[in-house]
């Protein structure tokens, strides 16, 4: 039976809904403690009285954060890095986006660059909560990644018991090195802050989560390098549509162009992409958007530019979908998001007061 | 052995045809040597940076086919920066300007520039064969230069490479006269192809067997190219959509069945479900089935076609195909070998729609099994135990459970029995990727058991450093071990540290390994390159205690390479 171990953080305590569910835990009463990785390397999976080493948690949790390699979507954001970074993608390109496609995530970001310095061991047991919550479709930044598994599960596994109910998060702590917990999900876990109901202690998760659903965007960032596949594949299957292949072509209206375009967003296979070309598009008809685009080569903004592109950029890119609802494009995995657009449109950020207003506010708060 | 003159010798070494084997020869005496390195034609290269072309070129002075790779495969899965290294350009300039006739260059993940390919077509006159795999730097203007210099190009293979396609001019540039084509294969291009040309070239290559299209190439070229070449003996459809009703489509059901030579099939990138009936007719005689990029064929349709294909060999298909589909291929596909199960949901959350029941079926239904690549949800030790008993003769075996360290999930254990049940009954086994919660007692097994093994990969997984010993011990013929995420440290490092130079390279990442223990392994073993990958400039000179985040080793004649980037140190 493997052990779920958990330590009382003893990082900065960042947030009010980190620590009572800590407490929580051990409240519990089963003894769980936030193995760190030597922790845990200590305890094999079988026998039950790992302990913790605390000193190596504290060596491991100094250089942890820096050498990770993080992927994620465009602004989805590495915990330890600068706020400048958040709106920026994985890296690989050097344009910035005309129209910020996904400014709520700057709202993340600045609630994790709060919560980076905590330690190590305070996102265990915050994934806890952003796994049960979303139902498989969850990633976190960092080395790890690891869904929950919900349905599939055997009954047995309930048993497990320590970890919310959802089985496939019982494993993942008991054997994980206490690096990966730690870097990992703290990150996740971050983004049902915003939600304090969410982080009621472990147990409680499972239930609560799902109604809190939709108050925290499914951020995707994974683990680097795993599931071992590769990049080529990825990448093809990703733009290979399921469904009929067909060309799928939307109109792109823009406020106050003459005309409008249509775009086939099976050409696409990132926002990133989609945003380009749709820049490309209606360059003619915007002014003075691209002056803090002329940032060098790295992907360091400064944070003048970043307040300049925020504050500078008039337009959100939103959509219409299935349901007639106009939503920010970003949100929702790229897959998902094809099939669901009916038509693309960019609009002022006055006219997108719903959407976009509170991630800028997010984010003036940080810089 | 000096009864023979040297030309009976040589005769008799022809025979000997493996890498392997005639390297064995090689080191009998110096008769067999200098005989052997004369007449050797086909020369392996594991890892390009093991030795130099100028040795190379020294030693083997017949050589005509040669193959080299680059990167660590962890680069495959982005663990490598993007220009750590692997460029082939010294190796072609160093034939070029020697009096080599090669004719056939097989690369595998090294970075490939346009250059480097004009400068092979224009040097290298006999040049026939350019096979390429997971490499990238190139653009289809190198493609030209190969199209329209190598005069006696018989095969242009390219495969999952990363190309930079800038127009599809580069198949016009296969002059007239070029028709000596056997194998072409371009489906890794993403751009858009000259359809005309393409049908020219195929029609006037009456020795092509080998033809994979790429995504551009719709339904009705492959009716016009399949009238052509209905010798073809390996395809690869292009986009495969059409209106089953149209004429087209009737053309195509009726020219397939003119193609009684395909064993070989694969492709699909976009595709119409309901024209797959066209394909029937050649399932029977299938020995090789790639729908691992047809994502757009789904569970019943998966199950129809396969349900044809009795006598498949080999099968790379995605998850999809779920346990069910797996049982199906069981009762069907008698004669299967090879099997590769890959996610579909490449993004690897979610389910993954196999579980070991599929796993467990395909053992029970096909004993031939040698070789599986595995991507699941899940693995119980029961069903590995049970997999081990009905295929022993596994040589390859690698599992990927999506979920990094998940156990057992009906017993919760950790999978250290299943893999010990693996390693011990295919006595054959020469490559294992594990998965799923590990402790260090696997190890023990895989350095018990394994006795065969060349190639470990493991990631998320073990206890402590005695869990890489009992590899590094136990595994006297381990070449490559490639390790991510787990908890080895310097005094797994550094036992036996002359081990090292009886493998190919030893890949650690994300481990317990320092700074300072790197440098202990780089002063005590001169002939092997410790290679420090530091990317985020993490690292101080001097912290000795630090923890090295990637390391990469490998056994080299030639000591540390020039075209390191700044991020790598060689220690």
């Amino acid at each position: 039976m493997s052990p779920l171990l958990l330590t009382a953080d003893e990082g900065e305590q960042s947030n009010v809904s980190s620590s009572p569910t800590v407490d929580c835990i051990s409240q519990n009463g089963s003894g769980l403690k936030e193995c760190n990785y030597m922790g845990l390397s200590d305890c094999s999976s079988v026998d039950c009285s790992a302990v913790s080493s605390s000193s190596e948690e504290k060596k491991n949790n100094l250089n942890l954060k820096a050498t990770e390699l993080r992927l994620g979507l465009p602004g989805s954001q590495s915990p330890g890095r600068t706020p400048e970074l958040c709106l920026l993608n994985t890296g690989k390109h050097d344009e910035k986006p005309l129209f910020p496609l996904i400014p709520s995530k700057e709202g993340i970001c600045s609630l994790l660059q709060k919560h980076v310095v905590s330690g190590n061991k305070r996102g265990f047991s915050d994934t806890i909560d952003v796994f049960s919550e979303v139902k498989g479709s969850v990633y976190t930044a960092g080395n790890w990644m690891i869904h929950a598994t919900s349905d599939s599960q055997p009954p047995q596994s309930v048993g497990q018991g320590k970890f919310p109910g959802n089985s496939g998060m019982n494993v993942v702590p008991s054997s994980m090195s206490s690096g990966a917990c730690s870097r990992i999900l703290e990150f996740s876990g971050k983004i049902l802050q915003e939600d304090p109901c969410s982080t009621n202690g472990i147990s409680h998760n499972h239930k609560t989560a799902s109604k809190n659903n939709s108050s925290a965007p499914a951020l995707k960032a994974q683990v680097v390098g795993w599931p071992p596949i590769r990049s080529f594949r990825k990448n093809s299957l990703a733009t290979t549509p399921k469904n009929s292949p067909i060309a799928l072509f939307v109109k792109v209206s823009m406020d106050g162009a003459p005309y409008q375009r249509k775009v086939d967003l099976r050409t696409y296979s990132t926002y990133q992409e989609l945003s380009t070309a749709l820049e490309k598009m209606f360059s003619c008809f915007t002014i003075g958007q691209c002056g803090s685009q002329g940032a060098p080569g790295r992907e360091m903004l400064s944070e003048s530019k970043l307040r300049d592109l925020l504050h500078g950029s008039e337009y959100v890119l939103t959509y219409e979908d299935k349901d007639g609802d106009w939503m920010l494009v970003g949100d929702v995995p790229w897959v998902m998001f094809i099939e669901s657009c009916k038509r693309l449109k960019i609009m002022r950020g006055s006219d997108a007061i719903g959407l976009a207003p509170r991630a800028m506010e997010k984010t003036s708060k940080r810089i | 052995m000096n009864y023979f003159p040297d030309e009976v010798l040589e005769h008799v070494f022809d025979f000997v045809a493996s890498h392997r084997d005639r390297n064995a020869v090689s080191l009998v005496c110096r008769l067999w040597h200098r005989v052997e390195r004369l007449s050797r034609q086909r020369v392996f290269v594991g890892n390009c940076y093991a030795l130099s072309p100028e040795i190379l070129i020294a030693r083997f002075p017949g050589l005509k086919s040669l193959t080299l790779k680059g990167k660590p495969h962890f680069a495959d899965f982005n663990l490598v920066p993007h220009d750590w290294g692997g460029y082939v350009q010294p190796w072609i300039e160093a034939l070029s300007n020697s009096r080599i006739g090669l004719e056939e260059l097989r690369l595998k993940r090294m970075v490939v520039s346009d250059e480097s390919l004009e400068l092979l077509s224009r040097s290298l006159a006999n040049f026939k064969s350019l096979v390429l795999v997971s490499c990238e730097g190139f653009t289809t203007v190198g493609l030209a230069a190969i199209a329209a210099n190598c005069r006696f190009l018989r095969e242009l293979d390219l495969q999952e490479n990363e190309i930079d396609d800038h127009s599809g001019h580069w198949l016009s540039c296969f002059p007239d006269s070029c028709t000596s084509l056997i194998s072409l294969n371009f489906a890794c291009l993403k751009g858009e192809i000259n359809l005309a040309a393409l049908e020219r070239l195929v029609a006037r290559s009456p020795n092509l067997r080998s033809l994979r299209l790429n995504r551009a190439v719709p339904l009705e070229t492959l009716q016009n190219i399949l009238m052509r070449a209905p010798q073809l003996v390996d395809l690869g459809t292009g986009s495969y959509i059409h209106d089953p009703d149209s004429e087209t489509y009737n053309k195509l059901k009726h020219t397939i069945l003119k193609c009684k030579s395909i064993r070989n099939l694969s492709g699909f990138l976009e595709v119409a479900p309901r024209c797959l009936p066209a394909i029937y007719p050649i399932c029977l005689n299938l020995t090789s089935l790639n729908l691992s990029y047809a994502a757009g064929i789904h569970g019943s349709e998966l199950v129809k076609l396969i349900r044809r294909c009795a006598k498949l060999q080999r099968l790379w298909i995605l998850d999809c195909i779920g346990d069910k589909g797996l049982e199906v291929v069981a009762s069907t596909c008698k004669e299967l070998q090879e099997l590769r199960v890959f996610p579909s949901d490449v993004l690897g959350v979610g389910h993954a729609a196999v579980t070991e029941n599929g796993l467990v079926a395909i053992s029970a239904g096909c004993p031939k099994l040698h070789s599986l690549l595995y991507f699941c949800q899940q693995m119980t030790n029961a069903a590995l135990i049970v997999v081990a008993k009905n295929c022993p003769n596994f040589i390859r075996f690698r599992l990927c459970i999506l979920e990094p360290t998940k156990p057992d999930p009906v017993t919760m254990q950790p999978l250290d029995d299943g893999f010990g049940a693996i390693v011990q009954s295919c006595k054959h086994l020469r490559r294992l990727s594990l998965s799923g919660l590990l402790t260090d007692r696997v190890f023990l097994y895989i350095g018990m058991y394994a006795e065969q093994l060349e190639m470990l990969s493991v990631a998320f997984a073990g206890d402590s450093d005695k869990g890489m010993l009992y590899v590094l011990n136990g595994c006297k013929k381990l070449r490559k071990l490639e390790i991510r995420d787990c908890p080895y440290g310097d005094k797994a490092l550094l036992t036996d540290v002359g081990k090292y130079e009886t493998m190919r390279s030893l890949w650690m990442s994300s481990c317990e390994v320092t700074l300072g223990g790197c440098k202990t392994l780089a002063k005590e073993m001169p002939r092997l390159n410790v290679e420090i990958i530091n990317e985020h400039d993490q690292m101080e000179i001097g912290s000795e205690e630090q923890r090295v985040e990637k390391m990469y080793l490998y056994r080299t004649l030639v000591g540390p390479r020039k075209d390191a980037p700044e991020f790598v140190w060689t220690l």
